[in-house]
């Protein structure tokens, strides 16, 4: 019984902020929801038993994700009169289709028979994950690093002063980095 | 009422429903970034909640770390973008944003 409340306080914990993150007009306001729908999901995650999962997704979406979510939001901010107006037209198409979404995924959830069993007792899953990375999953880990690679030298040529003008990059850049 | 797998599905899909919602409304284009990672969660907690309650593994836990370090990487190369975007429009509206080459 007690399990079913902190679901639900969790469960609220995610779904309440998650509108402010999508209504908000100010991006500041939303990136702040956000922290807190992250968390709920967070404690999600450590009531299914997954619990390095949580403190993964604590670390790497509120630690990472979230912070540069934010830099960003503050580095690109505009003054009050520039900023873009959501009218009508920018409301009922994507409300639509949302409920649209929502109920098809409603009328699946609700309509079939999941073969769910009963809870098994929750163990430490941080060794089992472990060892399955090295054995089973060893090529989409490999992968992911790559993937992971990629994507910072990428960042790190897009954000490059002097790149966005067309001009050369200055000469002790590339001797750095050779 | 226990709590079961449905609810952890009903969570997800509100979560997916105002993921999409927000990437369609925004014109920000880190308002779309936020809206991209509400989706990816609600897909995290469907994979969580499956393995626990269907397969009693760790398979999909392991998936779930995958969308994770993904997610994280596509949020680097996003928020890059974001900026580059920004010193050459001044503006971070997705629709001002229809040039390959200024």
């Amino acid at each position: 019984m007690t399990a079913d409340l902190i679901f639900f306080l969790l469960a609220a914990l995610t779904l309440i902020p998650a509108f402010w993150v999508v209504l908000s007009s100010n991006l500041v306001h939303a990136g702040f929801a956000l922290l807190f729908t992250l968390l709920g999901v967070a404690g999600l995650y450590a009531w299914l038993g997954a619990d390095f999962l949580a403190i993964t997704q604590l670390m790497v979406y509120i630690g990472g994700v979230l912070v540069l979510i934010l830099f960003t939001v503050m580095m690109t901010r505009l003054p009050e009169g520039k900023r873009p107006v959501h009218g009508l037209d920018r409301l009922v198409p994507p409300a639509f289709l949302g409920l649209a979404i929502f109920a098809l995924l409603y009328k699946v959830i609700t309509g079939t028979d999941w073969a769910a069993g009963a809870l098994t007792e929750a163990l430490p899953t941080t060794s089992v994950i472990g060892l399955n990375l090295l054995t089973n999953y060893i090529f989409p880990f490999e992968y992911v690093s790559l993937v992971l690679l990629a994507a910072m030298i990428g960042a790190a040529i897009l954000v490059r002063e002097g790149k966005a003008n067309g001009e050369e990059p200055a000469h002790e850049d590339t001797e750095v980095t050779s | 009422m226990t709590v079961g797998l449905p609810h952890f599905l009903f969570v997800s899909a509100v979560l997916f429903a105002l993921g999409l919602f927000a990437v369609m409304r925004r014109r920000n284009t880190v308002g779309i970034l936020m809206g991209v990672e509400l989706m990816l969660n609600a897909c995290n907690i469907n994979f969580v909640a499956f393995s626990r309650y269907v397969q009693h593994g760790i398979d999909g836990q392991i998936m779930a770390a995958f969308v994770i370090v993904l997610a994280a990487a596509e949020a680097a190369v996003a928020l890059a973008i974001v900026l580059a975007l920004f010193r050459n429009y001044g503006t971070v509206n997705a629709d001002t944003a229809q040039s390959l080459k200024r």
